[in-house]
C-alpha cells in the first residue's frame, strides 16, 4: 500500500502535447478514477505512473519515492489491462504466478498465493486452462487475480471492463468494489464512463484535453460540477444546457423565456451565461402557474425505470427524467417546473461555474 | 442443392489433385531416374517407371563420390546461416516492430537496398573483400555471406510476425517484473514459434540450394556443398542423370527431416487467447 504524488506532470508526443502541468496527489488506500473522453490523456497519465510511458516534465512519487527514472519493473505496481493481456501460452496458474516466479518467491508460498486469489475470484476449477479456453468475464477474473497474487504498492486499472457486456460490466464493477473493500489497496482506475467512475471512485478526477478539470468526490462532482465539461460529462441522461444572458435580475434565454437567478449569484448584467438543468430535476406540474413553463412534447423515452421525455423548451430540445409513468404523450403540452437551487450556472466564456 | 454440391466438390478435389500432380512430378521424375539402371535410362524412354529398379547410383554415390563431404558441408552451412540468421532476424525484427528511433526509416531503405540488386553483381567484389582474409575457400565465409543476404528479408519476416503479438502482453510482462529482455524470451518469444520456424525453414532451404556464391567462392572439394556437388556429374561430354539425380533425392532428406521438425510450428496459432477475440 502506498501513496502515490504525481506534481507538474507534463507529457509531449512528438510535438503534441497530451498532458499539461498535471497535479494530483493519492492517498494510501484510496480508490481514484480518472475519468474522460477518450483522447484525454487520462490512459498516458496511468501509464506514465506505470512507467510504461517516459515522462516528460513533472515527477511521480509513489510513497515518497521519485519514480520518473525506475523501470515499471521495480515501482512495485499491477496494472489490469482493458486488453487483459494473459499470457497465452501459459495457463491460469502460471498467469497469475509469473510475477511471483520472477521474484523468486519460494513454490509453497506462491501456490498459497495463487490458491487465496483464485479462491476470492473464483478461479479455482480454471487453475489449468489455458486463456483461449475462458471466457471474456473469465479472462478478465484472470487479469484481476494476477494483479492481486502479489499484494503490489499500489492497483492500476486501464479501462479494464470495457472488452465486457453490459451485464458482466455491472457484476464486475460490484466485484471490484468489494475487492477492494477487501483488500484495501491505493487504486488508479481509469475510465471513459461515468456509472464506472460515480460508483467505484472514493474520489473522481475528470480530465479532459489533457488539464484536470475538477477533482472530488462522485457527488460533488454531481452536485456542484466545477465547469461545463464536468456538467455534462457526470449523469446520465447528460445535463441540459441552456444559454442566455443576464437581463434585469433574470436570465433570459436566446428564445425570450426568463429564468430566475438562483439564490446566492451574483450576474453582472448583460453577462453571458450557461444554465446547467440535470433532467432528473425537471419537475412535471400538473398546472401553469407562477414561474412554471409550458411545452409540447415531442418524443417519449421509456427506459423501463424511468422515462425520458423530450420536450421543445428554452430554444432547445429540454430533455426531463421522469419516474412516473404516462406523464406525457407526444403531441401534448406539458406544464414543468425548475427547482432554482438545482440549477447550475456557468459562465459562457469561462466555462467555469458561477457560486 | 446437394448434387450441385457433390459436383463442386469434385472440382474443388480435382482442381487440388491437378496442381498437387504439377508441383510433384518434377520430384516423382527424380526419383524415378535415380532407381533407372544407366543401361535402361535412353533404352526406355519416357517410361512412368523402369521395368528394373535399381538403387545402383545410390550406392556409387554413397561410397564412391564425395558426396557425404558434400552433404555434410551443406549442413554445416545452412544449418549455422539458419541459426545465426534467426536469432539476429529475431533481435532485429523486434526493434524494428517495437521501438521508435532515430535513422530507423534509413535502416529499413537500407534493408529494402540490399534486396534490389541481383546477386550476380555482387559476386566480383565478395570474392575481393573475402579473399585478403582468407575466407574463399571456407565454409565460415560461405555462411558470413549467406547471413549477410538472409538477414533483411528474415528481418522483415520476423517483424510481421512481432507485429501481430500486443504489446500489452510486454508491457503487463515488465509490470509483473520481468525487464524487457526477460519479457521478450519469456512471452514473446514462445509466441513467436511459428514465425520462427517460418524463418529457419525459409534461410535454411535457401543456403541448402545456394548455386551462385558457393560455385564461385568454393574451390577445393573439401568445402564443396552440394549443389556445387551435384555439377561434377556433368563432364565435358556426358552427364551422368542417375547418380546426379540419386544425389538430388539424398540432398532432399534433411530439408524434409527439417520441415518435417518445424510443421508444427508453422501451422500453430500460438496467440489465441491473449487479448479479446
Amino acid at each position: 500500500m502506498a501513496s502515490i504524488t504525481i506534481q507538474s506532470i507534463t507529457k509531449t508526443f512528438g510535438t503534441v502535447p497530451v498532458l499539461h502541468d498535471i497535479d494530483l496527489s493519492i492517498a494510501d488506500g484510496e480508490f481514484v478514477v480518472l475519468v474522460g473522453p477518450s483522447g484525454c490523456g487520462k490512459s498516458t497519465l496511468l501509464r506514465m505512473i506505470a512507467g510504461l510511458e517516459d515522462i516528460t516534465g513533472g515527477e511521480i512519487r509513489i510513497d515518497g519515492r521519485r519514480i520518473n527514472e525506475v523501470a515499471p519493473k521495480d515501482r512495485d505496481i499491477a496494472m489490469v489491462f482493458q486488453s487483459y493481456a494473459l499470457y497465452p501460452h501459459m495457463t491460469v496458474a502460471d498467469n497469475m504466478s509469473y510475477s511471483l516466479k520472477l521474484r523468486k518467491t519460494a513454490r509453497e508460498r506462491i501456490a498459497e498465493a495463487v490458491g487465496a486469489a483464485a479462491g476470492k475470484l473464483g478461479l479455482d476449477p480454471l487453475l489449468e486452462r489455458r486463456p483461449k479456453a475462458l471466457s471474456g468475464g473469465q479472462r478478465q477474473r484472470v487479469a484481476m487475480g494476477r494483479a492481486i497474487v502479489r499484494h503490489p504498492k499500489a492497483f492500476l486499472f486501464d479501462e479494464p471492463l470495457s472488452n465486457l457486456d453490459a451485464r458482466l460490466r455491472e457484476q464486475m464493477r460490484a466485484e471490484i468494489k468489494r475487492l477492494h473493500k477487501a483488500i484495501g489497496a491505493t487504486s488508479v482506475y481509469v475510465t471513459h464512463d461515468q456509472i464506472e467512475a460515480m460508483t467505484l471512485a472514493d474520489r473522481i478526477v475528470a480530465m479532459h484535453g489533457g488539464i484536470i478539470q475538477q477533482v472530488g468526490n462522485p457527488l460533488d462532482l454531481y452536485d456542484r460540477p466545477a465547469n461545463l465539461f464536468v456538467a455534462g460529462f457526470i449523469g446520465s441522461p447528460a445535463m441540459n444546457f441552456v444559454d442566455g444572458h443576464c437581463r434585469s435580475g433574470a436570465i433570459e434565454t436566446d428564445d425570450g423565456s426568463r429564468i430566475a437567478v438562483p439564490g446566492g449569484i451574483d450576474l453582472a448584467e448583460g453577462q453571458a451565461v450557461t444554465v446547467g438543468i440535470r433532467p432528473e430535476h425537471v419537475r412535471i406540474v400538473a398546472g401553469s402557474g407562477a414561474g412554471s413553463y409550458t411545452a409540447r412534447v415531442d418524443l417519449v423515452e421509456p427506459t423501463g425505470f424511468g422515462t425520458i421525455v423530450h420536450v421543445r423548451l428554452l430554444g432547445q430540445d429540454l430533455k426531463i427524467y421522469t419516474l412516473e409513468r404516462g406523464a406525457a404523450e407526444v403531441g401534448e403540452p406539458l406544464h414543468i417546473a425548475l427547482d432554482g437551487d438545482r440549477l447550475h450556472v456557468f459562465d459562457r466564456e469561462t466555462t467555469n461555474r458561477i457560486g | 442443392m446437394t448434387r450441385k454440391r457433390i459436383v463442386l466438390t469434385v472440382l474443388h478435389r480435382l482442381a487440388i489433385l491437378a496442381y498437387v500432380a504439377f508441383a510433384l512430378f518434377p520430384l516423382f521424375w527424380l526419383l524415378k531416374v535415380s532407381v533407372t539402371p544407366t543401361s535402361l535410362l535412353y533404352t526406355e524412354g519416357i517410361r512412368l517407371w523402369p521395368s528394373r529398379a535399381s538403387l545402383e547410383h545410390y550406392a556409387f554415390v554413397l561410397t564412391h563420390s564425395s558426396f557425404p563431404t558434400f552433404f555434410l558441408n551443406s549442413t554445416i552451412v545452412s544449418a549455422s546461416t539458419a541459426v545465426i540468421v534467426t536469432i539476429v532476424a529475431a533481435l532485429a525484427g523486434y526493434a524494428m516492430s517495437r521501438f521508435v528511433f532515430r535513422g530507423k526509416y534509413w535502416i529499413v531503405g537500407l534493408l529494402l537496398l540490399t534486396q534490389m540488386f541481383p546477386l550476380v553483381m555482387l559476386i566480383a567484389p565478395m570474392f575481393k573483400m573475402l579473399s585478403p582474409l582468407g575466407l574463399t575457400n571456407s565454409l565460415t565465409g560461405l555462411v558470413i555471406v549467406y547471413v549477410a543476404f538472409n538477414v533483411p528479408f528474415a528481418t522483415f519476416l520476423m517483424q510481421s510476425f512481432f507485429d501481430g503479438i500486443p504489446k500489452d502482453l510486454e508491457d503487463a510482462a515488465m509490470i509483473d517484473g520481468a525487464t524487457r529482455f526477460t519479457a521478450f524470451r519469456q512471452i514473446i518469444l514462445p509466441l513467436t514459434l511459428p514465425g520462427i520456424a517460418a524463418t529457419l525453414g525459409f534461410v535454411f532451404t535457401a543456403a541448402w540450394s545456394e548455386l551462385l556464391f558457393a560455385l564461385m567462392l568454393i574451390s577445393g572439394n573439401q568445402a564443396t556443398t552440394f549443389p556445387v556437388g551435384l555439377l561434377s556429374f556433368v563432364s565435358k561430354f556426358s552427364v551422368d542423370f542417375g547418380q546426379m539425380m540419386a544425389a538430388g533425392v539424398l540432398a532432399l532428406i534433411p530439408a524434409c527431416l527439417f520441415f518435417l521438425l518445424i510443421q508444427r510450428y508453422l501451422v500453430q496459432g500460438l496467440t489465441a487467447g491473449a487479448v479479446k477475440g
